[in-house]
């Protein structure tokens, strides 16, 4: 059972050191199904550059794989791992004290100390060899507890049948690089002895015969070097209390440690030499003398130096001291703590060599810096991640949930049949297929926002009593986007609107009143002009209602019928929209209305301009024929031409005297049908009359406004300063007989029209502006009104003078003097008549 | 727009109904890799197209591997063959901003504009009517110039600058993210910057040199000029400018793609100035006394902007942006 298991891991590993993806996801439902020692897990999955590991900080380690994204975090309990299926004993022995036995054969001890050497570099990392690769993984910090067990694990005695297992499984990552080292070092220090005195009276006594040979034959190092040191280890193994002995000593005699208080570090700090050399090690990996190296060094250091005889490590452990002090003084320098960040270079550079080994993005030297700081920023996101990222696109949700009814609405129409045969004529129109032919022409939105709005029309259509629709168009907008939909209600279901202006008009009556009550206030003698009047639904420039929508899935608002007052403002002023139809329309001169009339008007003024259909497809219905109409404002109303037989693309191109308005012409006035001013009320219209008679006026009699009449072909349309008010072109140059005729307008940049000859459409996408050539200025503000005319009674004099004083006093007193002349001979007379 | 990427980016900017048909669209990608290899470009734009009255101009731009570099500008009216423009000098854009209206759609058209020229013959001087001719295609160089340095953008991080000072593609950049997606700063116009350097120290001590080296947008003039709206639920940001309006640009959040397309006119005066700006009025600028009294009763929207953009950025600043007015002239 646990061979096959032992098999098995060593076959997996074996596929991802070959870096073979899909055994690798296999991988992960084995060590689901079965416990696999954890550091053997995770060694397989870092060389294999699968995964970061950390190990949690209190005791028993929880081990947490944590995989790049694709796999989910997965815990290993210790429970799980001890089940030695390497050789290794279970965790339960407390201390190295009891477990008395001696490590197994070298055979798989490697093994173990292959697939995970934690630590081998300093106490809180982990390097790992594997296929040339260098991996390090970044742990806690807290890894004393695991040493531990490692050393008691490694110490454990393991089922014999397990080596030929283990000599079976296939090319293992070993840590190649003690081995290289020792092979420069041995031959370099000839001699052994003095070197090998100071551990000699601790060595065991039958160790040290083999050694003998293999020190002085430096020159052919290989063989010998490997032959006596299994024996040198199996025998000592032999010898129980040795091993357990050691340790202790050893902690005296290796001052040349960084740390030797740390008891955790100190059976690791030699081979943080080679962890460091590790890279260098990897190129000489073939070699089997290395993996002979490999075997012995790492384990006796694991192992408490149960081997600490042996000359080569001895010599090899003297010789660099220095060189891993300096090497330890190097590694404490970058673990150094930022005293901003709390993060250490060590750290980091381990995190961002993992990325880059995980990732592994091409030329990845060129984008170091940004790597680091990903890195960096990793640390944040993660606290960040159980707060946020919640509501962030609930809106993405709302618009979605409002969509789908859009796409299930189809399912509740299945039901009722009934109410699918009442509608006599569909009128729905076929968006996509117009949609297609404006592609053609290098108009319009996308196939996929086009389905959606084609959906949301249908939902219109199904939900209002509509005779004929038709996809208007958009109206870009500062926040949201206006998508209107033209309509036209079946007879007789028309939804009428409450009026707003009676409402208006009792506010004005109560304010009246009110001021009656108080000082009568000097009331304005300016009479407003009588309003226009807006035309009739269905007829003029309210022939269509418009729905407008913000985006597919949102409600269709049914927009006011337009007033003439609104189109002439709407002419004056150019304003973008901003996609909510209450917002204010704030303008000079000041618009009747908000956004939503605005928009109104727009549509009726671009819908007059710019809606052209081929000649002849349209015609004038022949009973129409109301002599009065006729006179005013030419016929308004048209049918289609059931004769119509298509006008060849060519002549659509070339000429445009072959495209006509269908739409009727917007007077200055604001009206399609020209409604008479003057012509008042009866009574209104006596008053003025005298008013005016009183006055000396004439009565103004204003010409009647004319404009085009329907079907009135686009040839005839006035140019813009010298640019032609429409471009006409084919949709293809390549394959001119299948193109389609595409029209441009230049006036309302935005609207375009095509036609196959047959079928035409019209559509507008843009801000809602009309083209000017110069910029757009508002009109100046008017005068101001003067409060009351100057007539010379109102005007003050000027001061007089002294002469002019002088000159009156004069003339007072010359004027005195005649009358008192006077009265002096009245007086003369009087008396003489007295005396008479 | 990449030309690479031409299919998904016309897709993702088709929200502004200014697509490209669909033989345009295989001729693009056709010609525009003919382009790239003859011409050495490291990157191949696909600007945009401007309409004529008579045809259109289709705009593609080839870079270099410093992304700020100099762009090459080509041009063709068939989308299969281009030709190539010479870079806009300032004495272009001079010349060329007193021609009003639209494109013909034709290279060789020459616009006609008088203008009065003082002649000094002697003591005398007085002054005559001089016509210029002005070829479009120096009227396209300079109006592509003047977008591209108005309103070609580009999120933040996509382009980084090395520390030998050139820009290169952020390979590492994985699209802004929804936070960062609604705000003006995330965004940096696409050319050399202009006003990080007249930046204090203190504005500028947040700033990452090796990403934000750029322009952004947040303190564009006029204010407002740019309308930023989410599209598709949140799937995508579109960016639009007042300014120029026809320059849409688009960008996925936590994807890469991005980009910019401008479809339009060429040059439309523009006529806005948004309620935030309505404020006092601004001084020293005769003939706009009646305009600015309008703004400043604070009635009044709207649409002023003399006769050219330049007055209008300084109606539109108000007094403190005044200096910066000045500058650029």
């Amino acid at each position: 059972m646990e061979e096959d298991e032992i098999l098995q891991h060593s076959f997996y590993m074996t596929s991802i050191m070959d870096n073979e993806f899909p055994r690798i996801l296999n991988l992960k439902d084995i060590t689901l199904k079965s416990p696999i020692p954890v550091e053997i897990l995770r060694g397989m999955l870092v060389q294999a550059g699968l995964a970061g590991v950390e190990r949690g900080a209190e005791a028993p380690p929880i081990t947490v794989l944590r995989f790049p994204s694709f796999w989910p975090a997965c815990r290993v309990l210790p429970e799980e791992r001890p089940r030695g299926l390497l050789g290794r004993r279970d965790a339960a022995a407390p201390s190295r004290a009891a477990s008395p036995e001696p490590a197994g054969t070298p055979a798989e001890r490697p093994r173990g100390a292959a697939r995970v050497r934690h630590c081998t570099a300093c106490a809180s990392r982990t390097l790992y060899w594997g296929g040339g690769a260098l991996l390090i993984a970044s742990m806690e910090s807290s890894f004393s507890f695991f040493q531990e067990k490692e050393r008691q694990e490694l110490g454990g005695a393991e089922p014999p049948g397990e080596e030929g297992a283990m000599a079976a499984s296939p090319p293992e990552p070993e840590p190649p690089s003690p081995a290289p080292w020792e092979a420069e070092r041995s031959p370099a220090d000839p001699e052994p002895g003095p070197l090998g005195d100071v551990p000699g009276p601790r060595g065991p006594a039958p160790a040290a015969p083999p050694r003998e040979p293999s020190a002085p034959t430096p020159g052919s190092p290989d063989p010998d070097l490997a032959a006596p040191w299994r024996p040198g280890r199996t025998s000592s193994a032999g010898a129980g209390p040795d091993p357990r002995r050691r340790p202790s000593e050893e902690r005296e005699s290796a001052p040349h440690h960084a740390s030797p208080s740390e008891e955790a570090s100190f059976p690791w700090a030699p081979q943080s030499g080679a962890g460091l050399r590790g890279p260098w090690g990897a190129s000489h990996d073939d070699s089997p003398r290395e993996e002979r190296g490999v075997i012995i060094s790492p384990e006796e250091d694991s192992d408490g130096h149960w081997d600490p005889a042996l000359p080569e490590p001895r010599a090899s452990e003297e010789a660099p001291s220095m060189l891993d002090i300096a090497i330890q003084n190097a590694k404490s320098f970058l673990q150094s703590t930022s005293s901003k960040t709390g993060l250490n270079l060590y750290d980091h550079l381990a995190n961002m060599l993992t990325k880059i080994l995980d990732e592994r993005p091409e030329n990845a030297v060129d984008i170091i810096e940004k790597i680091s700081q990903d890195v960096k920023l990793a640390h944040f996101s993660k606290k960040f991640d159980t707060l946020q990222n919640e509501n962030e696109l609930l809106p993405a949700y709302e618009i979605a949930e409002r969509q789908r009814v859009l796409f299930l609405q189809g399912h509740l129409e299945g039901a009722d049949q009934e109410l699918e045969d009442e509608m006599v004529e569909n009128s729905l129109p076929n968006v996509m297929e117009s949609a297609y032919y404006f592609e053609q022409a290098g108009v319009g939105l996308g196939t996929d926002e086009t389905y959606r709005i084609f959906l949301a029309l249908k939902q219109l259509t199904d939900t209002h009593p509509i005779q004929r629709c038709r996809l208007w168009g958009k109206i870009l907008g500062l926040e949201m986007n206006y998508i209107i939909a033209e309509v036209e209600f079946r007879e007789g279901e028309e939804e009428e609107e409450v009026e707003e202006e009676d409402v208006a008009d009792e506010k004005d009556n109560g304010e009246s009143e009110a001021e009656d009550e108080e000082d009568e206030l000097p009331k304005s003698l300016y009479k407003a002009p009588q309003a226009i009047p807006k035309e009739e639904s269905r007829t003029g420039a309210n022939k269509y209602i418009y729905f407008v929508c913000n985006e597919p899935g949102r409600p269709w608002v049914k927009l006011p019928l337009v007033t003439p007052a609104q189109i002439v403002t709407a002419r004056k002023i150019k304003k973008y929209f901003t996609g909510r139809l209450d917002a204010p329309v704030i303008s000079f001169p000041p618009f009747p209305g908000n956004e939503s009339n605005y928009l109104r008007a727009q549509i009726a003024r671009i819908s007059a301009g710019t809606h052209i259909s081929p000649l002849g497809f349209y015609q004038f219905g022949e009973e129409e024929g109301e002599e009065e109409e006729e006179v005013e404002g030419g016929r308004d109303s048209f049918e289609e031409n059931p004769e119509f037989e298509g006008i060849q693309v060519v002549d659509l191109v070339e000429s445009l005297s072959n495209w006509v308005h269908h739409v009727q012409y917007i007077l200055p006035q604001g009206r399609c049908n020209w409604f008479n001013p003057t012509r008042k009320n009866e009574e209104e219209e006596e008053e003025i009359e005298e008013e005016k008679e009183e006055k000396g006026e004439e009565p103004d009699y204003i010409e009647q406004e004319v404009g085009p009449p329907l079907l009135t072909p686009i040839s005839e349309d006035l140019e813009i300063q010298n640019i032609p008010p429409w471009t006409a072109r084919l949709s293809s140059h390549f394959i001119p007989q299948y193109a389609i005729a595409v029209l441009r307008s230049n006036l309302w940049p935005g609207a375009y029209a095509f036609s196959n000859g047959k079928k035409f459409e019209n559509f507008y996408i843009g801000w809602g502006h009309k083209y000017s050539v110069d910029n757009y200025t508002p009109p100046v503000l008017p005068p101001v009104y003067q409060e009351y005319p100057s007539r010379s009674e109102v005007i003050e004099m000027d001061d007089p003078s002294v002469e002019e004083e002088q000159a009156l006093m004069a003339a007072k007193e010359a004027s005195e003097f005649v009358a008192e002349e006077i009265e002096e001979s009245e007086e003369d007379e009087y008396e003489e008549e007295d005396e008479d | 727009m990449d030309a690479d990427s031409l299919l998904l980016s016309l897709e993702l900017a088709s929200g502004s109904g200014q697509g490209l048909s669909p033989d345009r669209r295989a001729s693009l990608l056709t010609s525009l890799l003919l382009v790239k290899r003859d011409y050495r470009y490291d990157r191949v734009l696909f600007w945009g197209r401007i309409l004529g009255l008579v045809a259109d101009y289709y705009i593609a731009q080839g870079l270099s591997e410093d992304q700020l570099a100099p762009r090459k500008t080509l041009y063709s009216l068939n989308c299969t063959e281009w030709s190539l423009l010479p870079p806009a000098t300032e004495e272009m854009v001079t010349q060329t901003d007193v021609v009003k209206g639209r494109f013909m759609g034709d290279p060789s058209h020459e616009y006609e504009h008088t203008e009065l020229q003082k002649v000094t013959e002697g003591e005398k001087s007085f002054d005559e009517e001089v016509v210029v001719q002005i070829k479009e295609e120096t009227r396209l160089v300079s109006i592509i110039d003047q977008i591209d340095r108005a309103v070609a953008i580009v999120p933040r991080g996509a382009l980084f600058k090395t520390p030998f000072g050139s820009t290169h593609v952020n390979r590492t950049f994985e699209g802004l993210s929804m936070s960062e997606v609604k705000k003006l700063s995330s965004y940096f116009h696409f050319r050399e910057a202009v006003d990080l350097k007249n930046k204090t120290l203190l504005e500028k001590a947040n700033l990452d040199p090796s990403l934000d080296f750029l322009d952004s947008l947040e303190y564009d003039i006029p204010k407002g000029s740019w309308s930023i709206q989410m599209e598709r639920g949140n799937a995508l940001v579109v960016l639009r400018s007042l300014l120029w309006p026809g320059l849409t640009f688009y960008h996925a959040p936590r994807t890469k793609n991005y980009g910019y397309i401008y479809v339009g006119t060429g040059p439309i005066l523009p006529f806005f100035i948004p309620p935030s700006l309505w404020g006092p009025a601004p001084r020293g600028l005769p003939g706009q006394e009646t305009q600015s009294k309008a703004l400043a009763s604070g009635k009044l929207e709207c649409a002023t902007a003399g006769d050219t953009r330049t007055r209008l950025l300084a109606t539109a600043g108000g007094d403190n942006l005044q200096p910066s007015f000045e500058e650029d002239k």
